[in-house]
């Protein structure tokens, strides 16, 4: 079950998965109607799942809503607006943003293994 | 509403059907109509996660399928394919490769009448692209030969374009069994919920007209 974010949980499960292979998922998103609802409002977002990636160093900062930053061989991965947290049967880190009517509007996971 | 011979219904994610669609099926099932329904995705880029939450980005696809095999079972689908694209990624497919499932979809079960979206007037990347990739599908067959098509438009400027919807199917009959599909969608449907239920009670003019009216579109080629 997702909770809300544990700082010190959060930053132990990023170091567990520190100097491996491992599988990223990262999204924002607005949602697909934003436009529809509200014709000025500019829609954008960003997608990727199973990016397989090694990072060296991770960390999760901000009074929360939350950034966590990945610094991975070549470049970086962040994320902005992370509320809530969770690390599944699998061992997954799973982290994400929800805004105040329980929309996911960020997302960031990492995995050992491909996600579905 | 007219006695069809098969029904075809394709729409990306489950729930599509729930709100605009869901009491012509139902209605389709009862006249002793086979329906199918073609569901290209999971709805996995879902947002609705609750709050507090009751689910995450990894399970939510698990929950909106056990939903969607509910609400087929609710409106009496005894055929729901479920055909595992992933949200929000139809219009990045191969065009070809999607024609070439409606196709093989349609020769298979020879719908006299298919529903879907309109392409270019129902808002959601995903709508758009099957209703396109419907629409081109049936578009080859040759004119005799091709079932009724009848779309879901819900743009802004949907009826400004268009004109008014030329099918509008009366389903008050089968409102109970609506409301019902629309309620298995829970993750979806919940926060809405709340306030279909008070308009219900007030029975809201307004409201039960746009419950107990379906509309759509005969796409013209």
């Amino acid at each position: 079950m997702m909770k809300p974010i544990e700082l010190e949980k959060v930053q132990k499960a990023i170091e567990q998965m520190a100097d491996k292979d491992v599988y990223l998922h990262l999204e924002t998103t607005n949602g697909a109607y934003a436009s529809h609802f509200d014709e000025t409002f500019f829609s954008s977002g960003a997608y990727i799942r199973n990016a397989l990636v090694r990072y060296e160093t991770g960390k999760i900062t901000g009074p929360g809503p939350y950034r966590v930053g990945l610094k991975i061989s070549l470049g970086w991965v962040y994320a902005e607006g992370i509320t809530h947290f969770e690390i599944d049967e699998n061992n997954r880190l799973l982290l994400a943003g929800h805004d105040y009517k329980g929309k996911l509007a960020v997302a960031l996971e990492l995995s050992h293994t491909p996600f579905d | 509403m007219e006695k069809e011979r098969q029904v075809l219904v394709v729409f990306p994610h489950p729930d599509d059907e729930a709100f605009g669609v869901s009491g012509t099926i139902a209605t389709h099932v009862q006249n002793g109509t086979p329906v199918t329904y073609a569901c290209l995705t999971l709805g996995e880029m879902g947002r609705n996660m609750g709050n507090p939450p009751f689910t995450n980005r990894e399970n939510l696809p698990i929950i909106r399928k056990k939903e969607l095999q509910d609400a087929a079972a609710i409106m009496g689908i005894q055929d729901l394919r479920m055909l595992g694209f992933r949200d929000k990624t139809i219009e990045f497919e191969e065009e070809d490769k999607m024609d070439a499932i409606f196709d093989s979809l349609i020769q298979e079960l020879n719908p006299s009448l298919i529903i879907t979206f309109y392409p270019g007037y129902s808002v959601h990347p995903d709508h758009e692209a099957t209703g396109a990739a419907v629409v081109r599908t049936v578009g080859r067959m040759p004119a005799e030969k091709r079932p009724k098509l009848h779309c879901v438009a819900f743009s802004n400027n949907c009826v400004e374009e268009l004109g008014e919807a030329d099918i509008i199917n009366y389903i008050a009959p089968v409102s109970d069994t609506k409301i019902a599909t629309i309620k298995a969608h829970r993750s979806q449907t919940e926060l809405m919920f709340a306030n279909i239920e008070a308009n219900q009670n007030d029975t809201d003019p307004k409201f039960m007209a746009w419950l107990e009216n379906e509309r759509f579109w005969t796409y013209k080629f």
